[in-house]
Protein backbone atom coordinates (compact mmCIF):
# COMPACT_ATOMS: atom_id res chain seq x y z
CA UNK A 1 0.00 0.00 0.00
CA UNK A 2 1.09 3.39 -0.41
CA UNK A 3 1.91 5.96 2.30
CA UNK A 4 -1.07 7.78 2.93
CA UNK A 5 -1.80 11.37 2.11
CA UNK A 6 -3.89 11.75 5.28
CA UNK A 7 -3.89 9.50 8.88
CA UNK A 8 -6.16 10.98 11.56
CA UNK A 9 -6.34 9.26 14.73
CA UNK A 10 -8.88 9.52 17.76
CA UNK A 11 -10.08 13.28 16.87
CA UNK A 12 -12.06 14.35 19.61
CA UNK A 13 -14.46 17.21 19.72
CA UNK A 14 -17.08 18.46 21.36
CA UNK A 15 -19.70 21.10 21.86
CA UNK A 16 -22.07 23.19 24.42
CA UNK A 17 -25.67 22.48 23.39
CA UNK A 18 -28.23 23.47 26.18
CA UNK A 19 -25.65 23.63 29.24
CA UNK A 20 -24.55 19.85 28.09
CA UNK A 21 -20.88 18.85 26.64
CA UNK A 22 -21.90 17.12 23.27
CA UNK A 23 -19.39 15.50 21.50
CA UNK A 24 -19.34 15.91 17.91
CA UNK A 25 -16.35 13.64 17.20
CA UNK A 26 -15.87 11.13 19.68
CA UNK A 27 -12.66 9.77 18.66
CA UNK A 28 -12.65 9.15 14.79
CA UNK A 29 -9.93 7.90 13.15
CA UNK A 30 -9.46 7.54 8.90
CA UNK A 31 -6.86 7.50 6.58
CA UNK A 32 -6.41 8.15 3.12
CA UNK A 33 -4.34 7.14 0.35
CA UNK A 34 -3.13 9.46 -3.02
CA UNK A 35 -5.66 8.72 -5.30
CA UNK A 36 -8.24 7.49 -3.80
CA UNK A 37 -11.81 8.37 -2.46
CA UNK A 38 -12.73 8.22 0.95
CA UNK A 39 -16.84 8.47 0.90
CA UNK A 40 -17.79 9.84 4.36
CA UNK A 41 -21.88 9.20 5.14
CA UNK A 42 -24.09 9.98 7.65
CA UNK A 43 -27.62 11.70 8.70
CA UNK A 44 -27.77 15.37 10.05
CA UNK A 45 -26.00 16.14 13.03
CA UNK A 46 -23.85 12.62 13.26
CA UNK A 47 -20.56 14.84 13.23
CA UNK A 48 -19.69 14.81 9.79
CA UNK A 49 -19.49 18.56 8.95
CA UNK A 50 -17.16 19.06 12.02
CA UNK A 51 -14.95 16.32 11.09
CA UNK A 52 -14.54 18.30 7.49
CA UNK A 53 -13.58 21.15 9.66
CA UNK A 54 -11.24 19.93 12.25
CA UNK A 55 -9.33 17.97 9.42
CA UNK A 56 -9.19 21.77 7.57
CA UNK A 57 -7.86 23.52 10.92
CA UNK A 58 -11.02 25.67 10.99
CA UNK A 59 -12.13 24.14 14.13
CA UNK A 60 -9.11 23.28 16.74
CA UNK A 61 -9.51 19.33 17.99
CA UNK A 62 -9.50 18.65 21.42
CA UNK A 63 -7.69 14.94 21.16
CA UNK A 64 -5.92 13.40 18.87
CA UNK A 65 -3.89 13.40 15.92
CA UNK A 66 -3.99 14.63 12.19
CA UNK A 67 -0.60 13.69 10.07
CA UNK A 68 -0.99 15.03 6.14
CA UNK A 69 1.89 14.69 3.58
CA UNK A 70 4.33 13.43 6.68
CA UNK A 71 4.00 16.61 8.21
CA UNK A 72 2.27 16.98 11.77
CA UNK A 73 -0.93 19.04 10.25
CA UNK A 74 -1.93 20.04 13.84
CA UNK A 75 1.38 22.00 14.70
CA UNK A 76 2.40 23.37 11.52
CA UNK A 77 2.31 27.20 11.47
CA UNK A 78 3.60 30.51 9.35
CA UNK A 79 4.77 29.69 6.18
CA UNK A 80 5.13 25.92 6.40
CA UNK A 81 1.10 26.04 6.88
CA UNK A 82 0.74 28.19 4.16
CA UNK A 83 2.15 26.06 1.80
CA UNK A 84 1.14 22.94 2.61
CA UNK A 85 -2.09 24.74 2.59
CA UNK A 86 -2.88 24.22 -0.98
CA UNK A 87 -2.25 20.84 -0.93
CA UNK A 88 -5.76 20.65 1.03
CA UNK A 89 -8.33 22.49 -0.79
CA UNK A 90 -12.17 22.22 0.68
CA UNK A 91 -15.63 22.92 -0.93
CA UNK A 92 -18.52 23.14 1.41
CA UNK A 93 -22.61 23.40 0.47
CA UNK A 94 -23.19 26.31 0.46
CA UNK A 95 -19.87 28.49 -0.81
CA UNK A 96 -21.34 32.23 -1.14
CA UNK A 97 -19.64 32.58 2.69
CA UNK A 98 -16.68 31.26 1.58
CA UNK A 99 -16.16 34.31 -1.37
CA UNK A 100 -15.46 37.51 -1.21
CA UNK A 101 -18.49 38.98 -1.69
CA UNK A 102 -17.13 41.71 -4.38
CA UNK A 103 -15.41 39.14 -6.29
CA UNK A 104 -16.40 37.89 -9.91
CA UNK A 105 -15.93 34.44 -10.65
CA UNK A 106 -12.63 35.09 -12.74
CA UNK A 107 -11.37 37.33 -9.97
CA UNK A 108 -11.97 34.31 -7.81
CA UNK A 109 -9.77 31.63 -9.78
CA UNK A 110 -6.96 33.79 -10.31
CA UNK A 111 -6.72 35.20 -6.57
CA UNK A 112 -6.34 31.48 -6.20
CA UNK A 113 -3.90 30.89 -8.83
CA UNK A 114 -1.81 34.21 -7.71
CA UNK A 115 -2.18 33.24 -3.69
CA UNK A 116 -0.27 30.04 -4.49
CA UNK A 117 1.88 31.11 -7.46
CA UNK A 118 0.32 28.60 -9.82
CA UNK A 119 1.10 30.27 -12.73
CA UNK A 120 2.67 33.98 -13.45
CA UNK A 121 0.99 36.87 -14.07
CA UNK A 122 0.15 36.78 -17.84
CA UNK A 123 -0.78 33.30 -17.98
CA UNK A 124 -3.78 33.30 -15.15
CA UNK A 125 -6.51 34.70 -17.14
CA UNK A 126 -5.81 31.83 -19.17
CA UNK A 127 -6.04 29.63 -17.37
CA UNK A 128 -8.82 30.83 -15.46
CA UNK A 129 -10.68 30.40 -18.32
CA UNK A 130 -9.48 26.93 -18.80
CA UNK A 131 -10.91 26.11 -15.47
CA UNK A 132 -14.26 27.89 -16.00
CA UNK A 133 -14.69 25.47 -18.99
CA UNK A 134 -13.60 22.54 -17.46
CA UNK A 135 -16.38 23.10 -14.58
CA UNK A 136 -19.08 23.75 -17.48
CA UNK A 137 -19.48 27.22 -16.71
CA UNK A 138 -19.92 29.85 -19.86
CA UNK A 139 -17.16 31.88 -20.30
CA UNK A 140 -19.23 34.46 -20.15
CA UNK A 141 -19.75 34.39 -16.39
CA UNK A 142 -16.04 35.23 -16.30
CA UNK A 143 -16.66 39.28 -15.50
CA UNK A 144 -19.88 38.50 -13.43
CA UNK A 145 -20.11 39.17 -9.43
CA UNK A 146 -20.29 35.82 -7.65
CA UNK A 147 -23.14 37.03 -6.13
CA UNK A 148 -24.99 37.17 -9.54
CA UNK A 149 -25.01 33.79 -10.35
CA UNK A 150 -27.05 30.84 -9.56
CA UNK A 151 -25.64 28.72 -6.59
CA UNK A 152 -24.84 25.64 -8.61
CA UNK A 153 -22.74 27.66 -10.69
CA UNK A 154 -21.35 29.43 -7.86
CA UNK A 155 -20.77 25.89 -6.47
CA UNK A 156 -18.85 24.99 -9.76
CA UNK A 157 -16.99 27.98 -9.40
CA UNK A 158 -16.20 26.73 -5.76
CA UNK A 159 -14.38 23.53 -7.53
CA UNK A 160 -12.88 24.66 -9.92
CA UNK A 161 -10.75 27.26 -7.42
CA UNK A 162 -10.27 24.48 -5.19
CA UNK A 163 -8.67 22.31 -7.84
CA UNK A 164 -6.86 24.99 -9.62
CA UNK A 165 -4.07 25.03 -7.37
CA UNK A 166 -3.31 20.67 -7.80
CA UNK A 167 -4.29 20.27 -4.63
CA UNK A 168 -3.37 16.74 -3.18
CA UNK A 169 -6.68 16.27 -1.53
CA UNK A 170 -9.41 18.02 -1.38
CA UNK A 171 -12.73 18.05 1.12
CA UNK A 172 -15.39 18.07 -0.43
CA UNK A 173 -18.72 18.29 1.59
CA UNK A 174 -21.72 17.92 0.75
CA UNK A 175 -20.08 19.82 -2.57
CA UNK A 176 -22.39 18.34 -5.11
CA UNK A 177 -25.68 18.18 -3.07
CA UNK A 178 -27.34 21.13 -4.63
CA UNK A 179 -26.94 20.78 -8.14
CA UNK A 180 -29.15 19.62 -10.78
CA UNK A 181 -28.50 16.56 -11.72
CA UNK A 182 -27.44 16.80 -14.90
CA UNK A 183 -24.69 18.99 -13.45
CA UNK A 184 -24.15 16.60 -11.36
CA UNK A 185 -22.93 13.63 -13.16
CA UNK A 186 -20.87 16.10 -15.15
CA UNK A 187 -18.86 17.19 -12.22
CA UNK A 188 -18.70 13.78 -10.95
CA UNK A 189 -17.09 12.63 -13.66
CA UNK A 190 -14.52 15.41 -13.51
CA UNK A 191 -13.55 14.62 -10.36
CA UNK A 192 -12.93 11.25 -11.09
CA UNK A 193 -11.23 12.23 -14.60
CA UNK A 194 -8.97 14.59 -12.42
CA UNK A 195 -7.98 12.10 -9.78
CA UNK A 196 -6.86 9.78 -12.54
CA UNK A 197 -4.57 12.38 -14.04
CA UNK A 198 -3.23 13.66 -10.80
CA UNK A 199 -3.69 10.90 -7.99
CA UNK A 200 -5.99 13.91 -6.28
CA UNK A 201 -7.35 12.27 -2.90
CA UNK A 202 -11.17 13.05 -1.96
CA UNK A 203 -12.66 12.77 1.48
CA UNK A 204 -16.46 12.81 -0.24
CA UNK A 205 -19.01 13.77 2.57
CA UNK A 206 -22.41 13.52 2.19
CA UNK A 207 -25.94 11.95 2.94
CA UNK A 208 -26.45 11.03 -0.22
CA UNK A 209 -25.00 7.41 -0.35
CA UNK A 210 -25.98 6.73 -3.65
CA UNK A 211 -23.77 9.38 -5.07
CA UNK A 212 -20.59 8.36 -2.45
CA UNK A 213 -20.98 4.75 -4.03
CA UNK A 214 -20.85 6.09 -7.55
CA UNK A 215 -17.10 8.22 -6.52
CA UNK A 216 -15.96 6.60 -3.76
CA UNK A 217 -13.14 3.63 -3.17
CA UNK A 218 -14.08 3.00 0.58
CA UNK A 219 -16.77 4.43 2.69
CA UNK A 220 -16.97 5.44 5.63
CA UNK A 221 -20.02 5.50 7.91
CA UNK A 222 -20.54 7.82 10.78
CA UNK A 223 -23.02 7.87 13.74
CA UNK A 224 -23.25 10.23 16.69
CA UNK A 225 -19.94 11.14 16.34
CA UNK A 226 -18.27 7.90 15.64
CA UNK A 227 -17.13 6.21 12.71
CA UNK A 228 -19.20 2.68 12.84
CA UNK A 229 -18.30 0.83 9.64
CA UNK A 230 -15.45 1.18 6.82
CA UNK A 231 -14.80 -0.68 4.15
CA UNK A 232 -14.12 -0.91 0.35
CA UNK A 233 -17.41 0.88 -1.18
CA UNK A 234 -19.29 -2.67 -2.79
CA UNK A 235 -18.59 -4.60 0.03
CA UNK A 236 -20.14 -2.64 2.91
CA UNK A 237 -23.08 -1.89 0.42
CA UNK A 238 -23.59 -5.19 0.08
CA UNK A 239 -23.34 -5.85 3.61
CA UNK A 240 -24.18 -3.52 5.85
CA UNK A 241 -23.96 -3.76 9.59
CA UNK A 242 -25.07 -0.50 11.36
CA UNK A 243 -28.57 0.55 11.47
CA UNK A 244 -27.62 4.06 9.84
CA UNK A 245 -26.32 2.29 6.96
CA UNK A 246 -29.19 0.00 6.33
CA UNK A 247 -31.37 3.35 6.71
CA UNK A 248 -29.34 5.09 4.58
CA UNK A 249 -29.59 2.25 1.89
CA UNK A 250 -33.33 1.87 2.46
CA UNK A 251 -33.86 5.53 1.98
CA UNK A 252 -32.03 5.65 -1.47
CA UNK A 253 -34.90 6.29 -3.95
CA UNK A 254 -34.46 4.34 -7.10
CA UNK A 255 -35.87 4.57 -10.80
CA UNK A 256 -37.74 1.30 -11.63
CA UNK A 257 -38.31 -0.14 -14.42
CA UNK A 258 -35.92 1.25 -16.58
CA UNK A 259 -33.38 -0.25 -18.93
CA UNK A 260 -29.76 1.43 -18.19
CA UNK A 261 -27.61 2.39 -21.08
CA UNK A 262 -23.84 0.50 -20.88
CA UNK A 263 -21.16 3.38 -19.84
CA UNK A 264 -18.95 3.65 -22.57
CA UNK A 265 -15.58 5.66 -22.77
CA UNK A 266 -16.82 8.05 -25.51
CA UNK A 267 -20.07 8.85 -22.95
CA UNK A 268 -17.20 9.79 -20.66
CA UNK A 269 -15.40 12.11 -22.83
CA UNK A 270 -18.32 13.89 -24.01
CA UNK A 271 -19.02 15.06 -20.57
CA UNK A 272 -15.62 17.06 -20.18
CA UNK B 1 -61.64 10.78 -13.19
CA UNK B 2 -63.14 14.75 -12.58
CA UNK B 3 -60.71 17.38 -13.46
CA UNK B 4 -60.00 19.55 -10.39
CA UNK B 5 -58.22 22.15 -12.06
CA UNK B 6 -58.10 22.69 -15.55
CA UNK B 7 -55.06 24.99 -16.89
CA UNK B 8 -54.99 26.02 -20.39
CA UNK B 9 -52.17 27.75 -22.45
CA UNK B 10 -50.79 29.88 -18.79
CA UNK B 11 -47.77 31.35 -19.74
CA UNK B 12 -46.20 34.07 -16.55
CA UNK B 13 -43.84 36.64 -16.71
CA UNK B 14 -41.99 37.80 -13.78
CA UNK B 15 -41.85 41.62 -13.39
CA UNK B 16 -38.74 42.55 -15.27
CA UNK B 17 -38.06 39.47 -17.12
CA UNK B 18 -36.96 39.43 -20.37
CA UNK B 19 -38.53 36.06 -20.64
CA UNK B 20 -41.60 34.51 -19.45
CA UNK B 21 -41.23 31.70 -17.01
CA UNK B 22 -43.74 29.82 -18.39
CA UNK B 23 -45.40 29.42 -21.56
CA UNK B 24 -47.88 27.46 -23.64
CA UNK B 25 -48.41 25.52 -20.57
CA UNK B 26 -51.82 23.29 -20.70
CA UNK B 27 -52.33 20.60 -17.96
CA UNK B 28 -55.55 19.24 -16.10
CA UNK B 29 -55.13 18.21 -12.39
CA UNK B 30 -57.22 15.11 -11.65
CA UNK B 31 -59.13 15.28 -8.05
CA UNK B 32 -57.37 12.74 -6.06
CA UNK B 33 -54.11 12.53 -8.25
CA UNK B 34 -50.74 12.57 -6.91
CA UNK B 35 -49.04 14.72 -9.77
CA UNK B 36 -45.37 14.91 -9.68
CA UNK B 37 -44.08 18.10 -10.92
CA UNK B 38 -40.27 17.72 -12.08
CA UNK B 39 -37.70 19.60 -13.66
CA UNK B 40 -34.30 21.32 -13.11
CA UNK B 41 -33.58 24.63 -11.62
CA UNK B 42 -34.89 27.48 -13.80
CA UNK B 43 -37.54 25.12 -15.29
CA UNK B 44 -40.95 26.86 -14.46
CA UNK B 45 -41.59 23.94 -11.94
CA UNK B 46 -42.23 25.91 -8.84
CA UNK B 47 -43.27 28.88 -10.59
CA UNK B 48 -46.12 26.32 -12.03
CA UNK B 49 -47.06 25.46 -8.51
CA UNK B 50 -47.14 29.02 -7.39
CA UNK B 51 -49.30 30.04 -10.42
CA UNK B 52 -51.58 27.31 -9.06
CA UNK B 53 -51.86 28.78 -5.67
CA UNK B 54 -52.06 32.05 -6.87
CA UNK B 55 -48.58 32.82 -5.04
CA UNK B 56 -47.20 34.79 -7.81
CA UNK B 57 -45.20 38.33 -7.06
CA UNK B 58 -47.73 41.13 -7.26
CA UNK B 59 -47.21 42.76 -10.95
CA UNK B 60 -46.55 39.38 -12.69
CA UNK B 61 -48.07 39.07 -16.17
CA UNK B 62 -50.00 36.32 -15.97
CA UNK B 63 -51.68 34.88 -19.52
CA UNK B 64 -54.20 31.83 -20.27
CA UNK B 65 -56.92 30.71 -18.16
CA UNK B 66 -57.00 28.22 -14.90
CA UNK B 67 -60.14 27.13 -14.31
CA UNK B 68 -61.52 25.26 -11.41
CA UNK B 69 -64.26 22.94 -11.88
CA UNK B 70 -63.74 20.42 -9.31
CA UNK B 71 -64.40 23.81 -6.55
CA UNK B 72 -66.90 25.64 -6.07
CA UNK B 73 -65.72 29.05 -7.70
CA UNK B 74 -62.09 29.72 -7.94
CA UNK B 75 -59.65 29.01 -4.83
CA UNK B 76 -59.91 30.28 -1.66
CA UNK B 77 -55.85 30.81 -0.61
CA UNK B 78 -55.25 28.76 2.59
CA UNK B 79 -58.20 27.02 2.56
CA UNK B 80 -59.08 25.04 -0.54
CA UNK B 81 -54.72 24.83 -1.32
CA UNK B 82 -52.76 24.30 1.15
CA UNK B 83 -48.59 25.05 0.38
CA UNK B 84 -45.25 23.83 1.99
CA UNK B 85 -42.33 25.25 0.91
CA UNK B 86 -38.74 24.18 0.91
CA UNK B 87 -37.47 25.85 3.80
CA UNK B 88 -39.98 25.53 6.60
CA UNK B 89 -37.76 27.34 8.81
CA UNK B 90 -38.53 30.31 6.84
CA UNK B 91 -42.24 30.04 6.34
CA UNK B 92 -43.09 29.54 10.09
CA UNK B 93 -43.10 32.66 12.32
CA UNK B 94 -40.02 32.63 14.60
CA UNK B 95 -42.14 34.36 17.34
CA UNK B 96 -45.21 32.20 17.67
CA UNK B 97 -45.66 28.66 19.32
CA UNK B 98 -46.10 25.69 16.81
CA UNK B 99 -49.32 25.80 18.06
CA UNK B 100 -50.53 28.86 17.27
CA UNK B 101 -49.65 28.57 13.58
CA UNK B 102 -50.78 25.28 13.40
CA UNK B 103 -54.04 26.04 14.65
CA UNK B 104 -54.30 29.58 12.79
CA UNK B 105 -56.01 27.76 9.43
CA UNK B 106 -58.76 26.28 11.82
CA UNK B 107 -59.34 28.96 13.56
CA UNK B 108 -59.65 31.20 10.54
CA UNK B 109 -61.37 28.83 7.68
CA UNK B 110 -63.32 26.69 9.92
CA UNK B 111 -64.18 29.02 12.63
CA UNK B 112 -62.75 27.38 15.72
CA UNK B 113 -62.53 29.14 18.28
CA UNK B 114 -59.03 29.89 20.64
CA UNK B 115 -59.46 26.51 22.41
CA UNK B 116 -61.02 24.13 19.32
CA UNK B 117 -58.26 25.42 17.43
CA UNK B 118 -55.69 24.43 20.06
CA UNK B 119 -56.60 21.39 20.49
CA UNK B 120 -57.07 20.70 16.99
CA UNK B 121 -53.51 21.98 16.39
CA UNK B 122 -52.54 19.09 19.11
CA UNK B 123 -54.58 16.42 16.66
CA UNK B 124 -52.68 17.51 13.79
CA UNK B 125 -49.50 17.69 15.06
CA UNK B 126 -50.05 13.95 15.87
CA UNK B 127 -51.26 13.41 12.87
CA UNK B 128 -48.18 14.23 10.96
CA UNK B 129 -45.96 11.86 13.78
CA UNK B 130 -44.68 14.37 16.03
CA UNK B 131 -43.62 13.12 19.26
CA UNK B 132 -45.13 14.48 22.38
CA UNK B 133 -47.41 16.63 20.12
CA UNK B 134 -48.84 18.34 23.60
CA UNK B 135 -45.14 19.93 24.50
CA UNK B 136 -44.27 20.76 20.61
CA UNK B 137 -47.58 22.75 20.77
CA UNK B 138 -45.97 24.98 23.02
CA UNK B 139 -42.48 25.12 21.30
CA UNK B 140 -41.15 27.76 18.96
CA UNK B 141 -40.02 27.09 15.29
CA UNK B 142 -36.17 27.49 16.31
CA UNK B 143 -36.51 24.62 18.81
CA UNK B 144 -37.45 21.61 15.89
CA UNK B 145 -34.87 19.94 14.17
CA UNK B 146 -35.54 20.76 10.23
CA UNK B 147 -37.46 17.38 9.54
CA UNK B 148 -39.85 18.39 12.37
CA UNK B 149 -40.11 21.62 10.95
CA UNK B 150 -41.25 20.36 7.86
CA UNK B 151 -43.74 17.87 9.45
CA UNK B 152 -44.98 21.60 11.48
CA UNK B 153 -45.28 22.92 7.87
CA UNK B 154 -47.55 20.38 6.37
CA UNK B 155 -49.63 20.04 9.78
CA UNK B 156 -50.58 24.25 8.69
CA UNK B 157 -50.69 23.41 5.43
CA UNK B 158 -53.42 20.64 5.91
CA UNK B 159 -55.36 22.25 9.11
CA UNK B 160 -58.07 24.00 6.89
CA UNK B 161 -58.85 20.65 5.27
CA UNK B 162 -57.81 22.16 1.84
CA UNK B 163 -58.45 19.99 -1.68
CA UNK B 164 -55.62 20.50 -2.91
CA UNK B 165 -51.91 19.66 -1.34
CA UNK B 166 -49.46 21.82 -2.86
CA UNK B 167 -45.50 20.33 -1.81
CA UNK B 168 -42.73 22.49 -3.30
CA UNK B 169 -39.24 20.98 -3.15
CA UNK B 170 -40.35 19.86 0.31
CA UNK B 171 -37.57 17.67 0.72
CA UNK B 172 -34.79 19.03 -0.52
CA UNK B 173 -33.15 20.52 2.40
CA UNK B 174 -33.13 17.04 4.37
CA UNK B 175 -31.17 14.09 4.73
CA UNK B 176 -31.93 11.39 2.30
CA UNK B 177 -33.70 9.21 5.38
CA UNK B 178 -35.55 11.92 6.96
CA UNK B 179 -36.91 12.86 3.17
CA UNK B 180 -37.94 9.16 2.52
CA UNK B 181 -40.11 9.54 5.61
CA UNK B 182 -42.02 13.05 4.92
CA UNK B 183 -42.55 11.82 1.50
CA UNK B 184 -44.66 8.35 2.71
CA UNK B 185 -46.13 10.90 5.13
CA UNK B 186 -47.63 12.86 2.54
CA UNK B 187 -49.04 10.24 0.51
CA UNK B 188 -50.82 8.63 3.68
CA UNK B 189 -51.92 12.22 4.64
CA UNK B 190 -53.80 12.92 0.69
CA UNK B 191 -54.84 9.32 0.34
CA UNK B 192 -56.36 8.89 3.70
CA UNK B 193 -58.64 12.32 3.36
CA UNK B 194 -58.79 12.14 -0.50
CA UNK B 195 -56.84 15.14 -1.14
CA UNK B 196 -54.78 15.94 -4.29
CA UNK B 197 -51.25 16.51 -4.51
CA UNK B 198 -48.75 18.33 -6.50
CA UNK B 199 -45.22 17.59 -5.85
CA UNK B 200 -42.96 19.50 -7.16
CA UNK B 201 -39.15 18.10 -6.99
CA UNK B 202 -35.99 17.53 -8.86
CA UNK B 203 -35.51 14.29 -8.31
CA UNK B 204 -37.19 11.60 -10.88
CA UNK B 205 -36.56 8.88 -8.56
CA UNK B 206 -38.48 10.43 -5.95
CA UNK B 207 -41.26 11.84 -7.79
CA UNK B 208 -42.22 7.81 -10.13
CA UNK B 209 -41.63 6.42 -6.37
CA UNK B 210 -44.83 8.41 -5.25
CA UNK B 211 -47.03 9.94 -8.27
CA UNK B 212 -49.68 8.69 -10.43
CA UNK B 213 -48.36 11.28 -13.30
CA UNK B 214 -45.70 12.71 -13.85
CA UNK B 215 -45.13 16.33 -15.69
CA UNK B 216 -41.68 16.95 -16.83
CA UNK B 217 -40.62 20.68 -17.34
CA UNK B 218 -37.67 22.04 -19.31
CA UNK B 219 -37.00 26.03 -19.98
CA UNK B 220 -40.41 27.02 -19.08
CA UNK B 221 -42.19 24.54 -21.01
CA UNK B 222 -44.04 21.22 -20.00
CA UNK B 223 -42.57 18.62 -22.07
CA UNK B 224 -43.63 15.51 -21.20
CA UNK B 225 -47.04 14.32 -19.13
CA UNK B 226 -47.97 10.73 -18.29
CA UNK B 227 -48.53 8.06 -15.87
CA UNK B 228 -45.75 7.46 -13.78
CA UNK B 229 -44.51 4.24 -14.92
CA UNK B 230 -44.46 4.60 -18.47
CA UNK B 231 -42.56 8.42 -18.19
CA UNK B 232 -40.30 6.22 -16.38
CA UNK B 233 -39.88 2.84 -18.86
CA UNK B 234 -40.34 4.95 -21.88
CA UNK B 235 -39.38 8.82 -22.05
CA UNK B 236 -40.64 10.35 -25.37
CA UNK B 237 -39.25 13.88 -24.37
CA UNK B 238 -34.96 13.88 -24.82
CA UNK B 239 -35.41 15.99 -21.31
CA UNK B 240 -36.61 13.27 -19.48
CA UNK B 241 -34.29 10.47 -21.20
CA UNK B 242 -31.52 13.44 -19.87
CA UNK B 243 -32.90 12.82 -16.57
CA UNK B 244 -33.34 9.30 -16.34
CA UNK B 245 -29.24 9.09 -17.86
CA UNK B 246 -28.06 11.43 -14.95
CA UNK B 247 -29.75 9.67 -12.14
CA UNK B 248 -27.56 7.69 -9.92
CA UNK B 249 -29.16 5.19 -7.64
CA UNK B 250 -27.43 1.89 -6.12
CA UNK B 251 -27.72 0.18 -9.22
CA UNK B 252 -25.94 2.73 -11.33
CA UNK B 253 -21.89 1.51 -12.41
CA UNK B 254 -19.63 3.28 -10.05
CA UNK B 255 -17.27 5.87 -11.69
CA UNK B 256 -14.26 4.38 -9.77
CA UNK B 257 -13.19 0.78 -9.69
CA UNK B 258 -12.09 -0.64 -6.28
CA UNK B 259 -8.94 0.12 -4.76
CA UNK B 260 -6.26 -2.49 -5.02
Amino acid sequence: MTEPLLVARDLRRGFASGGRRVAALDGVSLAIAPGETLGLVGGSGCGKSTLARVLTRLVAPEGGSIAFMGDDWLALGGGRLRAARRHMQMVFQDPLAAFNPRATVGGVIADALRIHAMVPKAGRAAEAARLIDRVGLPSGLTGRSIRDISGGQRQRVAIARAIAVRPRLVILDEAVSALDVSVRGRILELLVGLQRETGVGYLFISHDLAVVRAVSHRIAVMAAGRIVEEGPAAGVIAAPSSDVLIDLIGAVPRLTGIIRPERSEDRQDDAY
Amino acid sequence: MTALARIADLAVTYRGAPAPALSGLSLDIEAGEILAIIGESGSGKSTLARALAGLLPERTKVAGDRRWPGLDGGPRAGRDIGYVFQDPGSSLNPVLTIGEQVGEGARRHLGLGRRAAGAEAVRLLARVRLPEPERIAGAYPHQLSGGQRQRVAIAAAIAARPRLLIADEVTSALDVVVQAAIVGLLVELVRADGMTLVFVTHDLALASGIADRVAVMAAGRLVELGPADRVVAAPKAAETAALIAAHIDLATPPLVGEAS
